[in-house]
């Protein structure tokens, strides 16, 4: 009996650590909206997934970057400026580890809007991923306009941007990963190579979704 | 019992060894636990966790000759900054700006004790002394 016991307990303590291994699919996150359409006499229920909406920018090339730029595109968005002493440098060394795993992939992106446009121009960003050591088309640094992008951080769930006495930008690490549906499939802290690792793997496994590999 | 007699020896030895550093050894190993601290909140975020610094953006610290070669204005640099000066580290160009940093004398001796034996790099105790002869001649 006490053997029979024991060996459930195994069992059970096993199967207990093997609940997550198989998952395949990453949640979806933001707010949702059921919308009930009427389709052939029949009444469906979808629901509507928050996603990131339309924005106009420059990348470190000088080239029009928009919304639509991104579309077929796995991307993974952060927030920053090229004079931030705190977190920004920790935050693109992690990131230049998500560079170097997808670079040769083409549809994955990597954006990074500078929320203090006014000193970050298109010469300032191109100084600054060149010294980073990025090239070509897989990783944007993008100017806007301030507002703009003050606003569109709501969007991405971080918290907004603030300016504090010293003219210091102050805002959150995090990046955020986003499907080809334009909908938030991740958020991790950029500061901590170990959520950095984990956003890596979940990049490997979001593009191996079917929504994804059929995404437009 | 005779492993346990000669591990008892061993840890006996390892502590009769550790209580007779010198004085100058015990200083050392106070400020470069102290520095490590003042490194992690004031320098890490750019220079990285082992000194690795950021592609052409932040200078390594792990360049010993640099560092041997500039010692004397290390604290200079480490206080007021740097605006825009070229700098060869590691046979690599770095131009970028680096913020002052609002330290004591001693802490600056903690920091450089700390940066100048990590990262492959050998180069004894900074006294607090040092850094205010070095400072007073700043550029």
């Amino acid at each position: 009996m006490k053997k029979l016991i024991a060996a459930i307990v195994i069992i059970l303590t096993y199967s207990a650590c093997k609940f997550n291994a198989g998952q395949t699919a990453l949640p979806i996150y933001g707010n949702r909206t059921p919308v009930t359409k009427t389709i052939d006499g029949k009444t469906v229920t979808d629901t509507v997934y928050q996603t990131i909406p339309g924005f106009k920018t420059v990348n470190q090339y000088g080239d029009s970057i928009t919304n639509k730029s991104l579309d077929g595109n796995i991307y993974v968005a952060d927030f920053f400026f090229t004079t931030c002493p705190s977190i920004c440098p920790i935050m693109h060394r992690n990131m230049l580890n998500v560079y170097d795993a997808f670079k040769a992939e083409k549809d994955i992106k990597i954006i990074s809007y500078s929320i203090d446009p006014k000193h970050d121009s298109v010469a300032i960003l191109k100084k600054y991923a060149d010294k980073l050591g990025v090239t070509g088309n897989t990783w944007w640094l993008l100017q806007g306009k301030k507002e703009d992008i003050y606003k569109l951080s709501e969007s991405y769930l971080v918290t907004k941007p603030q300016e504090d006495a010293k003219q210091l930008f102050i805002h959150d690490g995090y990046f955020i990963l986003v499907d080809k549906q334009k909908r938030i499939r991740g958020t991790y802290d950029g500061t901590l190579p170990e959520q950095v690792t984990k956003l890596i793997v979940d990049i490997k496994t979001l593009k191996a979704e079917p929504d994804q590999i059929n995404g437009k | 019992m005779k492993l346990k007699v000669i591990s008892g020896i061993g840890l006996l030895m390892a502590i009769l060894l550790y209580s007779c550093q010198s004085d100058d050894q015990i200083i050392l190993a106070r400020y470069y636990s102290i520095g490590s601290i003042i490194y992690q909140n004031k320098c890490q975020n750019c220079h990285g966790k082992d000194g690795q610094g950021l592609s052409a953006l932040m200078p390594a610290l792990t360049d010993s000759v640099y560092l041997i070669a500039n010692k004397a204005i290390l604290p200079c640099i480490v206080k007021y900054g740097l605006k825009g000066k070229l700098l060869i580290i590691n046979k690599k160009p770095f131009e970028g700006d680096m913020p002052a940093m609002d330290m004591s004398p001693i802490e600056i001796a903690e920091v450089l004790t700390y940066i100048t034996n990590s990262f492959g790099n050998k180069m004894g105790i900074v006294t607090a002394q040092m850094i205010d002869d070095d400072l007073t001649k700043c550029k």
